[in-house]
């Protein structure tokens, strides 16, 4: 039996974006009934989402692989820890350090990106890829002589958002609701998520986004058409850059604290692979790489472990493992059978099946 | 002054490991303009490998050299596997992609290597047996150990033996052949495809034994010592102007001095601002330094020189 097309495909749109929304603002809810846990790592995916995106304006949009994103969230946690924590007895509003992170992040990523932008881009990966570990190590020894980072301890006790005397680490009951910590963040998280989103849509399509991927896909093309390349790779790194130092502050703020620890090259690695799972260059694809590749590890952790356990008596592959290997492997075998991604920009997909051919 | 020799015997024992690994890179780089960088990991695996076959060996009544030597054995053929199932799986059918495929692919490989090393030999480093006698001798106010007169030994027989191998043996002039123009190489008879994989074989047997020596050196061995020893031999590969082998050597060589010195010297230099432990910010530093400024590396104009 054939179905009745009872809506247009404008209303049929619209309805799934209204689905989504729906889904989207019960979820925390649902994944409090779990467990708290859940809306945590909802969050940090809302976080990874947000840095793919980032990412993917320099890998995407204007083809430049940045193996040391994370320094850029890195500069952004480390900004909001050292302007809002006992640590300098600064408590500054979150509303001003988010942009104060962002700045200085860019900042960064101008600083890397000047001198290193004329590179050839596999040089390029290696620079990027130092410079990550570059400010790692500056990280890990800045509290000599003078104590600016606190060294591996990092720095704890940040403050969490707050607008006046709405804090969003306390739990509130509202309409019956209880409104926990995480789940505010959650909130808060996908609203700037979806601001995100639509200056990533908006970015794509302008002047600067045509640019990038004309940069991408030739340079030299490029410039003879009139396009200053070095000014806008930079461009793409300041940008990309400011994303991650706005994901840091924000991940600096929800977890409370932050030591050089958590901005290790596998965490770049990681991101890197969120965009690549998704499709380089396809806002959708990365949303949906990030998403997959924050959940699936965590679902693994809480059904392989249980099931190593039964089967063996005792955990024989750390969940941790089994995630990096996961990472591994799906980069790995993206690049051979579905270089484009699972949701192939179309350029992505017109050039690779070229040179397949 | 004792300072600055000890530093100087320091850097070229590490130098020459750098040296050894910075060959791999720049093989392959020279032969598929390909920057593998799961090489780090290659070595990192021979570690690995041949510690534990010492380890193993230890109590037995073996002289302490048949010992190492027995590790190093094991540890070259299956580095050697390893460098060509990666071509074969990974990298073959990549080539001829957008270059940033293989760059992906590459770290994906690492990525997977490290931690299947990982559930291999667990997150506790390997130590070392202590079965070599620590001999050591002054020379001239430095001192030097027996471990670092061996390593730097190994690494000058070996760097002499591939700089014959490809200059004097069939295999060489098709590698070179190879490297200048793969179509007409092709033409002419040769199997590129092989020249290629034997390149990378030949790369991870260097990187297996400079991994059974930079384990020596430090005494111990562990699952992500490939990353940044890696990242430092393609930083003197890139040095010496990447794709030219005595460019390699060189530039592994003065990296290791380079890092030694500053690493002795930052700390009266700075005041005690900075310390040693920014020791490994000099080689990104020099990488940095050396794009910016000379990106063919020091002797990266020699193009006609490439194996």
């Amino acid at each position: 039996m054939r179905g009745v097309n009872i809506f247009s495909k404008a209303q049929a749109q619209w309805l799934g974006v209204a689905l989504v929304a729906i889904a989207l603002i019960g979820l925390p809810f649902a994944l409090a009934s779990v467990g708290t846990a859940w809306v945590r790592i909802a969050n940090l995916a809302i976080l990874f989402v947000f840095l793919s995106l980032g990412l993917n304006i320099v890998v995407g949009f204007a083809g430049l692989l940045d193996l040391g994103y994370i320094a850029f969230y890195a500069v952004g946690a480390y900004a909001y820890a050292l302007l809002a924590s006992p640590h300098f007895n600064l408590h500054l509003p979150f509303w001003v350090i988010l942009p104060i992170g962002a700045l200085v992040a860019c900042l960064f990523g101008v600083l890397l990106g000047a001198p290193t932008l004329k590179l050839r881009g596999d040089y390029l990966a290696i620079v990027t890829l130092g410079f990550g570990e570059i400010v790692r190590i500056f990280l890990n020894n800045l509290s000599q002589p003078v104590n600016i980072t606190n060294g591996p301890q990092g720095i704890s006790r940040i403050d969490p958002f707050r607008f006046g005397s709405f804090s969003f680490s306390q739990t509130e009951t509202m309409l019956g609701l209880v409104f926990s910590g995480p789940i505010k963040y959650y909130y808060l998280l996908l609203l700037l998520l979806l601001l995100a989103i639509v200056v990533n849509l908006r970015l794509q399509h302008s002047r600067i986004g045509r640019a990038w991927e004309a940069v991408r896909e030739d340079e030299i093309a490029a410039r003879a058409m009139g396009i200053n390349t070095t000014h806008i790779k930079l461009l793409a790194f300041a940008m990309g850059a400011s994303f991650g130092g706005v994901a840091g502050g924000m991940f600096a703020a929800i977890q409370g604290f932050i030591s050089p620890e958590s901005f290790v090259l596998v965490e770049s690695v990681m991101v890197l692979s969120m965009v690549v799972l998704g499709g380089m260059g396809n806002i959708w694809g990365v949303v949906l790489g990030a998403v997959l590749l924050s959940f699936v590890p965590e679902l693994l952790r809480y059904t392989v472990e249980p099931l190593q356990k039964s089967l063996f008596g005792r955990s024989i592959i750390e969940p941790e493992v089994i995630r990096m290997l996961l990472f591994g492997l799906a980069l790995v075998l993206m690049m051979l059978y579905r270089p484009a991604g699972l949701l192939p920009s179309a350029v992505r997909k017109r050039e690779l099946a070229k040179v397949a051919a | 002054m004792d300072i600055f020799l000890q530093q100087i015997v320091n850097g070229l024992t590490l130098g020459s490991v750098y040296a050894v690994v910075a060959l791999g890179y720049t093989m392959v780089y020279g032969i598929i303009q390909l920057i593998n960088f799961a090489h780090g990991e290659v070595v990192m695996i021979g570690a690995m490998v041949a510690f534990s076959v010492i380890t193993a060996l230890a109590g037995t009544a073996l002289p302490p050299v048949l010992i190492v030597f027995a590790g190093i054995l094991a540890a070259v053929p299956v580095c050697m596997l390893l460098g060509y199932a990666m071509e074969r799986i990974a990298y073959r059918p990549l080539r001829g992609a957008p270059r940033l495929a293989p760059l992906i692919t590459a770290i994906g490989i690492s990525i997977i290597l490290q931690h299947v090393a990982l559930l291999i030999w667990s997150r506790n480093p390997l130590a070392f047996p202590q079965i070599i006698p620590l001999a050591s001798f002054d020379v001239g106010g430095a001192i030097i150990t027996g471990a670092q007169i061996a390593i730097i030994l190994t690494s000058v027989l070996m760097m002499g033996g591939l700089t014959l191998m490809v200059y004097r043996t069939k295999l060489g002039i098709a590698m070179r052949a190879t490297s200048q123009n793969p179509q007409v190489a092709g033409l002419m008879g040769i199997d590129i495809d092989r020249i290629i994989a034997f390149t990378f074989i030949v790369g991870a047997a260097l990187g297996a034994v400079a991994g059974v020596m930079v384990g020596t050196y430090y005494g111990i061995a562990h699952y992500s010592m490939g990353s940044l020893l890696g990242l430092k031999a393609f930083s003197a590969a890139v040095l010496g102007g990447i794709g030219n082998l005595a460019g390699a050597m060189l530039g592994g060589i003065l990296l290791g001095i380079v890092e030694a010195l500053a690493a002795g010297y930052i700390g009266d230099l700075t005041n005690n601002v900075f310390g040693s432990n920014y020791q490994d910010v000099f080689a990104f530093l020099v990488l940095i330094a050396v794009l910016v400024f000379r990106p063919s590396g020091l002797l990266g104009e020699r193009v006609g020189d490439r194996a």
